[in-house]
């Protein structure tokens, strides 16, 4: 349920498929691994992103599922994934129930925009504090990638674990970040740092090639300038 | 490492063990985590996999209700004891379709790879069980085996139908279920390849045509023949027959099929068994829309 996954450069073959439970895995509820577990993942990306349960979302759902949300469950699962269950966790069946007991006002939409990738879901979600939007796609398995966050463009494979860091945008910010990944003896395969604005919030993309244990993601938080850190891929 | 079925077969003949432990060994490699963790993840998924079963068995029908019921209808066939084929492959085309029905009902099953391809590993597993009677570890063993061909797959050509045609999808789980039976069975490593090589032969050029796009129709019958053909290559494998194509050469095969293969019949539901009248009428009917 994704494009091509193999990618060939120069005839070499890059092994994007690391662990036997990328194969053998996820659990997950069904019945589809990009429309049903991989919209799940989006929705809990962007409720571990806003860091709350929100008081309303807007979802607007492109290409593939725009046309068979509803026979996929892609609505009740991005849902789900908002109200924080995970793939496999069965309350994600009767999320819309759940989130109109809890008074979350929810918003569909159908778009008939073309976008790149045929499993794209925009989020907006927010509560009287604050709002957030992302942009997700689910490129096959279960697997996803964020590829924008509050006007942040992001290029996230989602072929290794990764964390996003939202910081002030402040000299050290980086340093201190990377400095805490080397103690712990993670390698990072791929970084990125956007901003929109000079001197305000800015957002980092780090991906490694080994998980990144909790712990570790705690110490980073604590760091100054540091405002928000969600691991996005497991 | 390996990267290829040649590269995992040489591997195990070369260090005297199964497909299995090569593919925990790398999996500790590359994750860094120790064996225990690793096998009680995947015992773990045995145990989704097993419930997906039982589940399916009970009988459960789809919120469209185009599936279900089938994997109940199927057992008690078998029950009576006049069916032609065998029981071991009726048993297993009878699992692989119980978690199928599980998935479009909105069950919980083990993506094996893909959840519209769960059903087949699964289904082989537990009907291989009633023969063999394997230890629980060498169930776990036998979901590492499918693993390491899924893995060759997924890394060299595709496994989604939206990439490669269903070919990719289930075709892949049962190239990895027909290897895993042969190692339970006690084949080597060759055997295990000449297996995999064999089912996926037979699954070239099968496309993923779902009506409505969902993860249904035929879905869950391709996962019922899927383990019908994994459980015979498996038989011939363990003869002694070998695939004249190379497993890994059949891979390749299936990767050029899929390149090649028309978007119509890629899991965009606008070709194949979607686009006849009546897979037409039944999408118009679930998503309540006119026929056009």
């Amino acid at each position: 349920m994704s494009q091509p996954r193999v990618m060939r450069e120069e005839g070499k073959i890059i092994m994007k498929y690391k662990s036997v439970f990328d194969i053998i895995g996820p659990v997950m509820i069904g019945p589809s691994s990009s429309h049903t577990a991989g919209a799940a993942r989006i929705g809990r990306v962007a409720r571990s992103l806003f860091g709350r349960e929100p008081k309303w979302a807007k979802i607007s759902f492109y290409g593939s599922f725009a046309k068979t949300y509803k026979g996929h469950g892609t609505d009740v699962a991005i849902i789900g994934g908002l109200l924080d269950f995970d793939t496999y966790d069965e309350r994600i069946i009767k999320s819309l129930e759940i989130a109109k007991e809890k008074g979350i006002h929810i918003e569909f939409i159908a778009e008939t925009a073309v976008t790149d990738h045929p499993n794209t879901a925009r989020i907006r979600i927010g509560d009287d504090q604050g709002e957030l939007e992302l942009v997700g796609i689910s490129i096959g398995g279960g697997k996803i990638e964020i590829i924008e966050l509050n006007g942040f463009e992001l290029r996230l494979s989602g072929h290794h674990p990764a964390i996003l860091v939202v910081h002030n945008d402040r000299f050290g910010a980086i340093a201190a970040v990377s400095n805490i990944l080397a103690k712990h003896q993670l390698n990072i395969g791929h970084m990125e740092v956007s901003r929109k604005e000079k001197g305000r919030l800015a957002l980092m993309t780090i991906e490694v090639d080994q998980n990144i244990d909790r712990h570790i993601i705690e110490e980073i938080e604590k760091l100054p300038n540091i405002i928000q850190v969600t691991k996005i891929v497991e | 490492m390996f990267r290829n079925v040649v590269e995992l077969v040489d591997l195990a003949i070369s260090q005297n063990k199964k497909i299995s432990d090569i593919m925990i060994e790398q999996e500790m490699e590359v994750t860094g985590r120790s064996k225990e963790e690793i096998i009680a993840q995947m015992e773990k998924n045995l145990t989704v996999m097993e419930q997906a079963v039982e589940k399916g068995l009970k009988g459960v029908t789809s919120h469209s209700g185009l599936t279900g019921g089938d994997a109940v209808l199927l057992q008690q066939y078998i029950e009576k004891g006049e069916f032609l084929s065998g029981e071991t492959i009726l048993d297993a085309v009878s699992k692989a379709v119980a978690t199928n029905e599980v998935n479009a009902a909105m069950g919980t099953i083990c993506a094996t790879p893909t959840a519209g391809s769960a059903g087949v590993v699964p289904g082989t597993l537990f009907a291989v069980k009633n023969k063999l009677n394997p230890t629980r570890e060498q169930m776990i063993a036998f979901l590492f085996t499918a693993g390491a061909f899924g893995y060759v797959v997924a890394n060299n050509a595709f496994i989604s139908g939206a990439a490669g045609g269903c070919q990719a999808e289930v075709g892949s789980a049962a190239g990895m279920a027909a290897a895993a039976i042969v190692e339970m069975a006690g084949g080597n490593p060759e055997q295990c390849a000449e297996a995999m090589a064999i089912t996926l032969k037979n699954m070239l050029g099968l496309v993923c045509d779902p009506v409505a796009g969902l993860v249904e129709v035929p879905c869950v019958k391709r996962n019922a023949m899927g383990a019908a053909n994994a459980m015979v290559a498996a038989d011939m494998a363990l003869a002694g027959i070998k695939s004249r194509i190379p497993c890994d050469e059949v891979i390749e095969a299936m990767f050029k099929i899929g390149q090649s293969m028309p978007t119509a019949h890629k899991e965009t539901a606008q070709g194949g068994l979607a686009a006849t009248p009546t897979g037409q009428k039944l999408a118009a009917k679930i998503f309540g829309i006119p026929l056009k």
